[in-house]
Protein backbone atom coordinates (compact mmCIF):
# COMPACT_ATOMS: atom_id res chain seq x y z
CA UNK A 1 0.00 0.00 0.00
CA UNK A 2 1.29 3.60 -0.76
CA UNK A 3 1.83 4.51 2.84
CA UNK A 4 3.32 6.81 5.12
CA UNK A 5 5.44 4.31 5.83
CA UNK A 6 7.00 3.65 2.33
CA UNK A 7 9.09 6.99 3.13
CA UNK A 8 12.16 6.01 1.21
CA UNK A 9 13.21 9.19 -0.53
CA UNK A 10 10.73 11.42 1.66
CA UNK A 11 11.92 15.43 2.39
CA UNK A 12 11.16 17.43 5.73
CA UNK A 13 10.26 14.49 7.98
CA UNK A 14 12.74 16.54 10.48
CA UNK A 15 16.18 16.00 11.96
CA UNK A 16 18.14 12.65 12.54
CA UNK A 17 18.21 13.06 16.48
CA UNK A 18 20.67 10.29 18.09
CA UNK A 19 20.88 9.78 21.97
CA UNK A 20 23.73 9.36 24.30
CA UNK A 21 23.56 6.15 26.03
CA UNK A 22 19.94 4.88 24.89
CA UNK A 23 18.64 2.02 26.66
CA UNK A 24 16.82 -0.67 25.32
CA UNK A 25 13.76 0.56 26.33
CA UNK A 26 12.68 3.65 27.72
CA UNK A 27 10.16 2.66 29.61
CA UNK A 28 9.17 -0.58 30.81
CA UNK A 29 5.69 -0.89 28.53
CA UNK A 30 7.78 -0.54 26.01
CA UNK A 31 10.13 -4.17 26.93
CA UNK A 32 6.05 -5.50 27.59
CA UNK A 33 4.96 -4.68 24.64
CA UNK A 34 7.77 -6.09 22.75
CA UNK A 35 7.76 -9.23 24.17
CA UNK A 36 4.10 -10.10 23.80
CA UNK A 37 4.82 -9.40 20.52
CA UNK A 38 7.22 -12.05 19.72
CA UNK A 39 5.44 -14.19 22.37
CA UNK A 40 1.93 -13.68 21.22
CA UNK A 41 0.67 -16.23 18.91
CA UNK A 42 -0.41 -14.16 16.19
CA UNK A 43 4.10 -13.23 15.73
CA UNK A 44 3.66 -16.63 13.35
CA UNK A 45 3.13 -14.31 10.35
CA UNK A 46 5.60 -11.24 10.72
CA UNK A 47 4.47 -10.29 7.18
CA UNK A 48 1.13 -9.56 8.66
CA UNK A 49 2.03 -7.76 11.58
CA UNK A 50 4.20 -5.72 9.49
CA UNK A 51 0.94 -4.64 7.47
CA UNK A 52 -0.85 -4.32 10.40
CA UNK A 53 1.96 -1.25 11.46
CA UNK A 54 1.28 0.08 8.04
CA UNK A 55 -2.61 0.02 8.54
CA UNK A 56 -2.37 3.00 11.62
CA UNK A 57 -4.07 6.05 9.44
CA UNK A 58 -0.48 7.75 8.30
CA UNK A 59 -1.19 11.03 10.55
CA UNK A 60 -0.69 8.91 13.17
CA UNK A 61 1.42 6.99 12.48
CA UNK A 62 3.68 9.90 12.06
CA UNK A 63 2.96 10.94 14.94
CA UNK A 64 3.13 7.89 17.93
CA UNK A 65 6.01 6.62 19.12
CA UNK A 66 7.48 3.00 17.48
CA UNK A 67 6.14 0.93 20.63
CA UNK A 68 2.96 3.00 21.05
CA UNK A 69 2.72 1.76 16.71
CA UNK A 70 3.42 -1.74 18.02
CA UNK A 71 1.00 -1.88 21.16
CA UNK A 72 -2.22 -0.66 18.61
CA UNK A 73 -1.36 -3.14 15.71
CA UNK A 74 -0.71 -6.08 18.15
CA UNK A 75 -4.06 -5.30 19.94
CA UNK A 76 -5.66 -5.51 16.24
CA UNK A 77 -3.86 -8.50 15.51
CA UNK A 78 -5.02 -10.45 18.66
CA UNK A 79 -8.55 -9.16 17.98
CA UNK A 80 -8.63 -9.96 14.21
CA UNK A 81 -6.95 -13.85 15.13
CA UNK A 82 -10.38 -14.38 17.40
CA UNK A 83 -8.21 -14.31 20.53
CA UNK A 84 -9.89 -11.53 22.39
CA UNK A 85 -13.04 -9.57 21.75
CA UNK A 86 -13.14 -6.09 21.82
CA UNK A 87 -15.40 -5.99 24.93
CA UNK A 88 -12.34 -7.77 26.56
CA UNK A 89 -9.82 -5.59 25.18
CA UNK A 90 -12.18 -2.66 26.49
CA UNK A 91 -12.53 -4.26 30.02
CA UNK A 92 -8.85 -5.70 30.41
CA UNK A 93 -11.02 -8.55 31.97
CA UNK A 94 -11.55 -12.07 30.11
CA UNK A 95 -14.92 -13.09 29.86
CA UNK A 96 -16.31 -15.86 31.55
CA UNK A 97 -17.24 -17.72 28.64
CA UNK A 98 -14.35 -16.53 26.61
CA UNK A 99 -12.08 -18.12 24.38
CA UNK A 100 -8.82 -19.70 26.42
CA UNK A 101 -5.70 -20.81 24.74
CA UNK A 102 -2.02 -22.16 25.14
CA UNK A 103 0.96 -20.00 25.70
CA UNK A 104 3.07 -20.39 22.21
CA UNK A 105 6.03 -20.37 24.35
CA UNK A 106 6.70 -20.75 27.63
CA UNK A 107 10.14 -19.32 29.83
CA UNK A 108 12.40 -21.76 29.71
CA UNK A 109 12.23 -22.03 26.07
CA UNK A 110 12.80 -18.33 25.32
CA UNK A 111 16.55 -18.53 24.65
CA UNK A 112 16.21 -21.56 22.21
CA UNK A 113 13.29 -19.87 20.53
CA UNK A 114 15.39 -16.82 20.18
CA UNK A 115 18.81 -17.99 19.09
CA UNK A 116 17.62 -21.07 17.13
CA UNK A 117 17.91 -20.53 13.28
CA UNK A 118 15.39 -20.35 11.30
CA UNK A 119 14.97 -19.57 7.25
CA UNK A 120 12.60 -18.13 5.07
CA UNK A 121 13.93 -20.16 1.92
CA UNK A 122 11.29 -22.17 0.61
CA UNK A 123 11.83 -24.75 -2.25
CA UNK A 124 9.99 -23.84 -5.49
CA UNK A 125 9.65 -25.94 -8.69
CA UNK A 126 10.75 -22.85 -10.88
CA UNK A 127 14.36 -21.10 -11.91
CA UNK A 128 15.23 -18.15 -11.44
CA UNK A 129 14.44 -16.00 -13.91
CA UNK A 130 17.50 -13.58 -13.46
CA UNK A 131 20.77 -13.83 -13.09
CA UNK A 132 23.44 -11.59 -11.87
CA UNK A 133 24.31 -9.22 -13.97
CA UNK A 134 20.97 -9.08 -15.71
CA UNK A 135 19.16 -5.28 -15.98
CA UNK A 136 16.09 -5.17 -14.36
CA UNK A 137 13.05 -2.92 -14.24
CA UNK A 138 11.04 -2.97 -10.96
CA UNK A 139 7.18 -3.02 -12.41
CA UNK A 140 4.84 -0.25 -11.78
CA UNK A 141 2.36 -1.96 -9.43
CA UNK A 142 0.26 -0.14 -6.58
CA UNK A 143 -1.27 -2.66 -4.18
CA UNK A 144 -3.50 -1.47 -1.61
CA UNK A 145 -2.48 -4.33 0.81
CA UNK A 146 1.74 -5.47 1.82
CA UNK A 147 4.25 -5.01 -0.11
CA UNK A 148 8.44 -4.74 0.11
CA UNK A 149 8.92 -3.07 -3.41
CA UNK A 150 9.28 0.55 -1.97
CA UNK A 151 7.99 3.53 -4.06
CA UNK A 152 11.14 5.26 -4.70
CA UNK A 153 12.44 1.85 -6.87
CA UNK A 154 9.29 1.36 -9.14
CA UNK A 155 9.67 1.99 -12.54
CA UNK A 156 13.68 2.06 -12.26
CA UNK A 157 16.19 -0.09 -13.71
CA UNK A 158 18.92 -1.84 -11.58
CA UNK A 159 21.54 -4.85 -12.07
CA UNK A 160 21.01 -8.07 -10.23
CA UNK A 161 23.99 -8.44 -7.98
CA UNK A 162 22.82 -11.83 -5.94
CA UNK A 163 20.50 -14.11 -5.93
CA UNK A 164 19.04 -15.47 -2.73
CA UNK A 165 17.07 -18.74 -3.69
CA UNK A 166 13.28 -18.67 -3.26
CA UNK A 167 12.17 -16.77 -0.15
CA UNK A 168 8.84 -16.75 1.74
CA UNK A 169 6.74 -13.70 -0.26
CA UNK A 170 5.21 -11.49 1.67
CA UNK A 171 2.43 -9.90 -0.74
CA UNK A 172 0.68 -13.27 -0.05
CA UNK A 173 1.83 -14.41 3.90
CA UNK A 174 0.29 -10.92 4.94
CA UNK A 175 -3.00 -11.39 3.39
CA UNK A 176 -2.90 -15.39 4.81
CA UNK A 177 -2.37 -16.79 1.76
CA UNK A 178 0.29 -19.12 1.93
CA UNK A 179 4.11 -18.62 1.67
CA UNK A 180 4.10 -18.60 -2.03
CA UNK A 181 7.87 -18.44 -2.16
CA UNK A 182 9.46 -16.74 -5.15
CA UNK A 183 12.88 -16.19 -6.03
CA UNK A 184 14.61 -13.25 -4.18
CA UNK A 185 17.70 -11.05 -5.74
CA UNK A 186 19.53 -7.97 -4.29
CA UNK A 187 19.30 -5.68 -7.44
CA UNK A 188 21.37 -2.45 -6.80
CA UNK A 189 20.21 1.11 -8.70
CA UNK A 190 22.53 3.70 -9.33
CA UNK A 191 21.59 7.21 -7.01
CA UNK A 192 21.61 8.85 -10.51
CA UNK A 193 18.89 6.38 -11.30
CA UNK A 194 16.69 6.50 -8.44
CA UNK A 195 17.64 10.64 -8.19
CA UNK A 196 18.41 12.19 -11.02
CA UNK A 197 21.25 13.88 -12.35
CA UNK A 198 22.49 15.70 -9.01
CA UNK A 199 23.00 12.93 -7.60
CA UNK A 200 26.50 11.51 -6.80
CA UNK A 201 27.27 9.46 -9.64
CA UNK A 202 29.05 6.87 -7.84
CA UNK A 203 26.34 6.58 -5.44
CA UNK A 204 24.20 3.35 -5.54
CA UNK A 205 21.71 1.86 -3.43
CA UNK A 206 20.63 -1.87 -3.28
CA UNK A 207 17.11 -3.30 -2.21
CA UNK A 208 15.98 -7.36 -1.88
CA UNK A 209 13.39 -7.71 -4.53
CA UNK A 210 11.53 -10.79 -5.57
CA UNK A 211 10.50 -11.84 -9.09
CA UNK A 212 7.24 -10.76 -8.92
CA UNK A 213 8.07 -6.96 -8.40
CA UNK A 214 10.66 -7.54 -11.79
CA UNK A 215 10.89 -7.09 -15.09
CA UNK A 216 12.96 -7.28 -18.32
CA UNK A 217 13.59 -3.18 -19.25
CA UNK B 1 6.87 10.12 36.51
CA UNK B 2 4.14 8.09 38.59
CA UNK B 3 5.48 5.05 38.49
CA UNK B 4 8.26 3.24 40.03
CA UNK B 5 10.54 1.23 37.53
CA UNK B 6 14.21 1.78 37.62
CA UNK B 7 14.13 1.04 33.77
CA UNK B 8 11.88 4.56 32.97
CA UNK B 9 13.59 7.29 31.82
CA UNK B 10 12.45 10.87 31.00
CA UNK B 11 14.17 11.72 27.94
CA UNK B 12 12.52 13.81 25.54
CA UNK B 13 12.32 12.14 22.09
CA UNK B 14 9.96 14.88 20.57
CA UNK B 15 7.02 12.94 21.15
CA UNK B 16 5.52 12.20 24.40
CA UNK B 17 3.49 8.93 24.80
CA UNK B 18 -0.19 9.68 26.37
CA UNK B 19 0.34 9.01 30.07
CA UNK B 20 -1.64 6.09 30.42
CA UNK B 21 0.49 3.90 28.27
CA UNK B 22 1.82 2.00 30.96
CA UNK B 23 -1.85 1.32 32.14
CA UNK B 24 -2.85 0.11 29.10
CA UNK B 25 -0.04 -2.17 28.19
CA UNK B 26 -0.55 -3.49 31.75
CA UNK B 27 -4.04 -4.26 30.86
CA UNK B 28 -3.37 -6.33 28.10
CA UNK B 29 -0.88 -7.71 29.93
CA UNK B 30 -3.46 -8.96 32.31
CA UNK B 31 -5.83 -10.08 29.76
CA UNK B 32 -3.66 -12.28 27.61
CA UNK B 33 -2.47 -13.98 30.65
CA UNK B 34 -5.65 -14.39 31.94
CA UNK B 35 -6.52 -15.93 29.20
CA UNK B 36 -3.78 -18.48 28.70
CA UNK B 37 -2.27 -16.43 25.60
CA UNK B 38 1.38 -15.14 27.19
CA UNK B 39 3.85 -16.73 29.76
CA UNK B 40 4.38 -13.46 31.53
CA UNK B 41 8.33 -15.27 32.70
CA UNK B 42 8.47 -15.70 29.02
CA UNK B 43 7.70 -12.10 28.81
CA UNK B 44 10.16 -11.52 31.48
CA UNK B 45 12.80 -13.63 29.61
CA UNK B 46 12.39 -12.08 26.38
CA UNK B 47 13.14 -8.43 28.13
CA UNK B 48 16.00 -10.08 29.62
CA UNK B 49 17.24 -11.18 26.23
CA UNK B 50 16.66 -8.20 24.42
CA UNK B 51 18.44 -5.91 27.46
CA UNK B 52 21.44 -8.30 28.26
CA UNK B 53 21.85 -11.41 25.92
CA UNK B 54 22.20 -9.30 22.62
CA UNK B 55 24.04 -6.01 21.91
CA UNK B 56 25.71 -4.53 19.36
CA UNK B 57 28.91 -6.14 22.16
CA UNK B 58 28.29 -8.87 19.67
CA UNK B 59 28.54 -7.93 16.51
CA UNK B 60 31.97 -6.14 17.36
CA UNK B 61 33.08 -9.80 17.98
CA UNK B 62 32.52 -10.49 14.37
CA UNK B 63 34.25 -7.58 13.36
CA UNK B 64 37.07 -8.13 15.47
CA UNK B 65 37.69 -12.01 14.41
CA UNK B 66 37.35 -10.72 10.50
CA UNK B 67 40.32 -8.07 11.05
CA UNK B 68 42.64 -10.68 12.87
CA UNK B 69 41.50 -14.04 11.29
CA UNK B 70 41.64 -13.96 7.13
CA UNK B 71 40.34 -17.80 7.05
CA UNK B 72 37.08 -16.18 9.29
CA UNK B 73 37.08 -13.14 7.08
CA UNK B 74 36.50 -16.03 3.99
CA UNK B 75 34.23 -17.83 5.97
CA UNK B 76 32.14 -14.51 6.55
CA UNK B 77 32.40 -13.66 3.10
CA UNK B 78 31.24 -17.28 1.39
CA UNK B 79 28.29 -17.46 4.64
CA UNK B 80 27.73 -14.73 6.99
CA UNK B 81 25.25 -16.86 8.60
CA UNK B 82 27.28 -19.35 9.54
CA UNK B 83 30.27 -17.76 10.23
CA UNK B 84 28.32 -15.43 12.43
CA UNK B 85 26.87 -18.70 14.24
CA UNK B 86 30.45 -20.22 15.18
CA UNK B 87 30.47 -17.19 17.32
CA UNK B 88 27.14 -18.21 18.80
CA UNK B 89 24.87 -15.40 17.27
CA UNK B 90 21.73 -16.45 15.48
CA UNK B 91 18.19 -16.24 15.35
CA UNK B 92 15.34 -14.16 14.89
CA UNK B 93 16.14 -11.24 12.75
CA UNK B 94 19.25 -12.64 11.80
CA UNK B 95 18.33 -15.69 9.65
CA UNK B 96 19.88 -14.63 6.41
CA UNK B 97 23.07 -12.17 7.33
CA UNK B 98 25.78 -10.34 4.74
CA UNK B 99 28.45 -8.78 5.84
CA UNK B 100 29.78 -5.53 3.85
CA UNK B 101 33.23 -4.77 3.94
CA UNK B 102 33.96 -0.62 3.99
CA UNK B 103 37.07 -0.34 1.73
CA UNK B 104 39.06 2.65 0.89
CA UNK B 105 36.92 2.98 -2.24
CA UNK B 106 33.05 1.64 -1.07
CA UNK B 107 31.26 2.96 2.38
CA UNK B 108 28.24 0.70 2.85
CA UNK B 109 25.42 2.24 5.22
CA UNK B 110 22.20 0.03 6.29
CA UNK B 111 18.48 1.41 6.30
CA UNK B 112 15.02 0.07 6.44
CA UNK B 113 13.07 2.62 4.51
CA UNK B 114 9.54 0.35 5.28
CA UNK B 115 9.63 -0.42 8.75
CA UNK B 116 12.84 -1.60 11.25
CA UNK B 117 14.50 -4.39 9.69
CA UNK B 118 17.86 -4.49 11.85
CA UNK B 119 19.87 -7.76 12.51
CA UNK B 120 19.11 -8.52 16.53
CA UNK B 121 21.80 -11.06 16.97
CA UNK B 122 24.47 -8.77 16.29
CA UNK B 123 23.11 -5.42 16.99
CA UNK B 124 20.43 -6.31 19.81
CA UNK B 125 17.52 -3.89 18.65
CA UNK B 126 17.84 -0.80 17.18
CA UNK B 127 18.26 2.40 18.48
CA UNK B 128 15.62 5.29 17.77
CA UNK B 129 17.14 7.38 15.66
CA UNK B 130 17.26 3.89 12.91
CA UNK B 131 13.58 3.15 13.23
CA UNK B 132 11.94 7.19 13.50
CA UNK B 133 11.36 9.07 10.03
CA UNK B 134 14.10 11.23 9.64
CA UNK B 135 16.57 8.79 8.96
CA UNK B 136 14.59 6.37 7.28
CA UNK B 137 13.32 8.87 4.57
CA UNK B 138 16.42 10.20 4.06
CA UNK B 139 19.26 7.63 3.95
CA UNK B 140 18.56 6.69 0.54
CA UNK B 141 17.69 9.73 -1.01
CA UNK B 142 20.56 12.10 1.09
CA UNK B 143 23.35 9.21 2.27
CA UNK B 144 25.91 11.53 2.34
CA UNK B 145 24.03 14.66 3.88
CA UNK B 146 22.82 11.66 6.42
CA UNK B 147 26.53 10.90 7.34
CA UNK B 148 27.29 14.91 7.78
CA UNK B 149 24.91 15.05 10.35
CA UNK B 150 26.20 12.21 11.98
CA UNK B 151 29.87 13.89 11.34
CA UNK B 152 31.38 11.57 8.84
CA UNK B 153 32.46 13.00 5.26
CA UNK B 154 33.40 11.31 2.37
CA UNK B 155 35.62 12.05 -0.45
CA UNK B 156 33.75 12.34 -3.65
CA UNK B 157 35.51 9.88 -5.14
CA UNK B 158 34.44 7.26 -2.82
CA UNK B 159 31.12 5.38 -3.70
CA UNK B 160 28.51 5.19 -0.78
CA UNK B 161 26.36 2.14 -1.32
CA UNK B 162 22.97 1.96 0.59
CA UNK B 163 21.19 -1.33 1.45
CA UNK B 164 17.78 -0.99 2.44
CA UNK B 165 16.60 -4.06 4.31
CA UNK B 166 13.47 -4.60 2.17
CA UNK B 167 13.31 -8.41 2.75
CA UNK B 168 14.80 -11.05 5.40
CA UNK B 169 18.16 -10.53 4.42
CA UNK B 170 19.94 -8.58 7.36
CA UNK B 171 23.48 -6.72 6.99
CA UNK B 172 26.61 -6.43 8.88
CA UNK B 173 28.60 -3.48 7.68
CA UNK B 174 32.48 -4.53 8.13
CA UNK B 175 34.40 -1.22 9.22
CA UNK B 176 37.67 -0.74 7.74
CA UNK B 177 40.56 -1.45 10.19
CA UNK B 178 42.22 1.85 11.66
CA UNK B 179 45.57 1.96 10.89
CA UNK B 180 47.96 0.80 13.24
CA UNK B 181 45.95 -1.55 15.32
CA UNK B 182 47.24 -4.61 13.48
CA UNK B 183 48.91 -6.03 16.80
CA UNK B 184 46.02 -5.70 18.83
CA UNK B 185 44.40 -8.77 20.26
CA UNK B 186 40.96 -9.81 19.50
CA UNK B 187 39.33 -8.59 22.98
CA UNK B 188 41.03 -4.65 22.00
CA UNK B 189 39.94 -4.93 18.54
CA UNK B 190 36.57 -5.30 19.25
CA UNK B 191 36.79 -2.46 21.72
CA UNK B 192 37.22 0.35 18.82
CA UNK B 193 34.45 -1.27 16.79
CA UNK B 194 30.91 1.46 17.80
CA UNK B 195 27.27 -0.28 16.84
CA UNK B 196 27.33 2.81 14.06
CA UNK B 197 30.36 1.88 12.68
CA UNK B 198 28.40 -1.52 11.97
CA UNK B 199 25.26 0.06 10.35
CA UNK B 200 27.44 2.27 8.26
CA UNK B 201 27.23 5.63 9.82
CA UNK B 202 30.06 5.99 11.49
CA UNK B 203 34.08 5.31 10.29
CA UNK B 204 36.41 4.53 13.13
Amino acid sequence: MNGVHDMGGMHGLGPIAPEADEPVFHHRWEGRVHAMTMASPTRSNIDAGRHQRELIPGPQYLAMTYYEKWFRSLSELVLKAGLVTREELADGRAAPDGARGEPRLRAAEVEDAMRRPASYVRETASQPTFHAGDAVRCRNINPTGHTRLPRYARGHVGEVVAWHDAQVFPDANSRGEGEDPHHLYTVRFSAQELWGEAANPRDSVCLDLWEPYLERP
Amino acid sequence: MAHDHHDDHDHDHGQHPPSDMELRVKALESLLVEKGLVDPAALDAIVDHFEHKVGPRNGARVVARAWSDPDYLIRLRVDATAAIAELGYAGRQGEHMLALENTPQVHNMVVCTLCSCYPWPVLGLPPVWYKSAPYRSRAVIDPRGVLAEFGVTLPEDVEVRVWDSTAELRYLVIPEQPAGTEELSEDELAALVTRNGMIGTARL
